[in-house]
């Protein structure tokens, strides 16, 4: 195995009763940026602890690198950690809490075995983790007298000067401002470029993992849903709950019945019909399934002579399903129209170039037919 | 002055009167009839009173009797309150963590907050009493050795003092984030060095809190003493405030109320000195 990928095998964390962490298998390669996305309570946290080693698991294994640390103390791990809060001293200068893993630890130099650095030798670490931060000028300061984009970078600094194998990140940006959290983003991509080390990074916010992962693995209720690229998990989700928690606003998800006429494939809803892509796999005829189109694949067209509710299958090659505009969010670059369609909501969103359509217009809503997923009625896996 | 202006002293008046008539009554008053017995001196049916001046100040200020009475309580502070802060520290810290019951524990240290002097010093001389005692051959806290009783009566009010002491320091751990301890676990710190470097120095101001408390709570001792010994044996545990109520007959007020005004002067001095040397080691939080 790589030098500093993580390795979960079979990995199970229990809270009493709770299951936090639920057989997770989980590979992290050296040098990715690996994001832990799920809501609040999946056990994305309580995986990072783990690989921290401030817990232990109930049952599996744990390699980092090719070592077995499932049962390695948290400090002979070789790995630092951000935590969301920071956890800086506060009777410490920025130097000192800088310093702080520098002052116990065994740190190996230019590969070396582990040994404990001289004051000088930590003084020069200090200042070099201190320069590629921009913490030059604060060494001196207290982190009550740091805003809190200082304080993060303190807690960055203290992260990265004992130039461990994995950086751990808890949340790392959701004490920090709106405007903040957009450069510090940039800057986390950027230090993660230069560092070229592995990154796990926790997170709830979809912004974060699409924008710095170069992986990213959602959990839900302590298990796995499904790892890939943020390109992966946006275009191919491999279930309606991460089809639904990835992309903004949410995929549409519509009961519908798969049907083939004249070896054309569709999806029927409601009175309406949307034509799939061919060649794609296939569920069986006449199978009950759930539908899921993202905003931004939904245009809308009026509902043309012919084309109206009631002629059904007359509805024309493109298909379309109709509906009425219910409300419109204009936000400036684009618009979300809310339809109601056959008692369900539908979002589309188009380009605001336009005026605004009237809220109670009816409208027929298109697909693009290679953008439409389907998914299993109950389980919610996908099917195509 | 404008209106607006008169108005607002009025109202200011008006809502520090009931505070200001508090320390009038229980403050300023018998300070003033402290320093006015000062300076006279009574007859023994304290029907009569003549002015005696200053001089009875520094009389009594630079006497025998103010000075062992002093001794005595400077002897006592230093027996009660490191010993008292240790082990309150070491209690808490012990019964600060995640455990089943360990609110049970918690309960029991801090029992002692639940009784009063009196009850802790009876049952203190129980336990030294020369006849039933457990602590009857322990010669080193026997109450009937001139050399030896000032401890037992200590020994009594640290252990009074320590349910005090582990609650208010329990509370301090309590406060301190649990991340900073995980973070000095990643920084590889072993539990001594957590202690050292991040504990002590985050509760710095609970234990400032408490050292000034207990001084105070040292330089006020009586009960313990009047219960435990009366001042005795051959006057070995006559702390000032003993001294003090044993100078209440008229012949002698003037004595003791010089005394009382020094022994407030005494603590106003050490705790602004406290304040003053231990503020700059204190790190108060962000």
């Amino acid at each position: 195995m790589d030098v500093s990928g993580v390795l979960f095998e079979q990995i199970t964390k229990r809270f009493g009763e709770t299951v936090a962490v639920d057989s997770l298998d989980l590979r992290v390669d050296d040098g990715e940026f690996m994001v832990l996305l799920g809501p609040s309570g999946c056990g994305k946290t309580t995986a990072l602890r783990l690989i921290a080693g401030l817990e232990s698991a109930d049952g599996g294994r744990l390699r980092i690198g090719d070592r077995d640390v499932t049962r390695v103390e948290a400090k002979d791990r070789d790995v630092a950690m951000v935590f969301q809060s920071y956890a800086l001293y506060p009777h410490m200068t920025v130097a000192g809490n800088i310093e702080s893993p520098l002052v116990a630890r065994r740190v190996s130099v230019d590969g070396d075995e582990p040994r404990k650095l001289s004051s000088a030798e930590r003084s020069a670490r200090v200042a070099e983790a201190a320069g590629v931060l921009g913490l030059s000028e604060l060494l001196g300061r207290k982190p009550a007298a740091l805003s809190g984009g200082q304080r993060q970078r303190v807690a960055l600094a203290r992260a990265i000067v004992s130039r461990p194998s994995v950086f751990l990140m808890d949340e790392p940006l959701s004490n920090l401002d709106a405007k903040l959290r957009a450069q510090t983003r940039l800057e986390l991509v950027d230090l993660h470029r230069r560092l070229a080390t592995t990154f796990v990074y926790v997170t709830h916010d979809q912004v974060e993992a699409m924008t710095m992962a170069t992986r990213m693995a959602i959990m839900v209720d302590g298990r796995l849903q499904q790892v890939g690229s943020p390109r992966e998990v946006y275009e191919r989700p491999a279930n309606l709950f991460v089809a639904r928690f990835i992309g903004s606003p949410p995929m549409n998800s519509l009961p519908g019945t798969f049907e083939v006429r004249e070896g054309e494939p569709s999806v029927r809803v409601g009175s309406g019909r949307w034509p799939l892509a061919r060649g794609a796999a296939a569920p069986a005829e006449g199978r009950r399934v759930t539908v899921g189109v993202r905003p931004e694949h939904l245009f809308i067209t009026p509902p043309g002579p012919g084309n109206g509710p009631g002629t059904g299958a007359g509805a024309g090659a493109e298909g379309g399903i109709d509906g009425v505009i219910a409300a419109v969010e204009w936000l400036g670059h684009e618009r979300h129209l809310v339809c109601d369609v056959d008692g369900s909501r539908v979002t589309v969103r188009e380009t605001s170039e336009h005026a605004d359509p009237e809220p109670g217009r009816p409208v027929r809503l298109l697909a693009r037919p290679d953008a439409v997923q389907l998914f299993d009625e109950s389980s919610g896996d996908r099917l195509r | 002055m404008s209106g607006r202006r008169i108005r607002e002293r009025g109202l200011a008046a008006v809502l520090l009167l009931p505070s200001a008539l508090i320390f009038a009554a229980f403050f300023f008053y018998p300070l003033y009839r402290l320093v006015y017995l000062g300076l006279h001196q009574q007859n023994r049916f304290g029907t009569a009173e003549r002015w005696v001046g200053w001089s009875q100040f520094s009389d009594v200020l630079t006497g025998d009797d103010f000075r062992d009475g002093l001794s005595h309580t400077v002897v006592y502070v230093l027996l009660t309150v490191p010993a008292g802060l240790v082990l309150g520290v070491l209690l808490a810290v012990a019964a600060h963590r995640r455990l089943r019951g360990i609110r049970v524990f918690q309960t029991i240290f801090g029992s002692t907050v639940a009784s009063s002097v009196a009850v802790a010093s009876v049952v203190f001389l129980v336990l030294v009493n020369p006849q039933i005692g457990y602590f009857r051959d322990i010669g080193f806290l026997s109450l009937s050795d001139p050399d030896t009783a000032l401890r037992g009566v200590a020994l009594s009010s640290i252990w009074q003092n320590l349910g005090l002491t582990f609650i208010i320091v329990l509370a301090g751990l309590q406060a301190v984030p649990d991340e900073l301890y995980e973070a000095a676990v990643l920084d590889g710190f072993g539990p001594v060095r957590r202690f050292w470097r991040v504990t002590l120095p985050l509760i710095s101001p609970t234990l400032l809190f408490l050292v000034v408390v207990l001084v105070i709570f040292g330089f006020q001792a009586f009960a313990q003493v009047e219960i435990l010994t009366a001042g005795g044996p051959a006057g070995s545990t006559e702390t000032l405030v003993f001294k003090i109520f044993r100078n209440q007959q008229p012949a002698t007020v003037g004595v003791g109320a010089v005394m009382a005004i020094g022994l407030f002067v005494i603590t106003v001095v050490v705790t602004l000195v406290q304040f003053a040397l231990l503020e700059r080691r204190v790190h108060y939080g962000s």
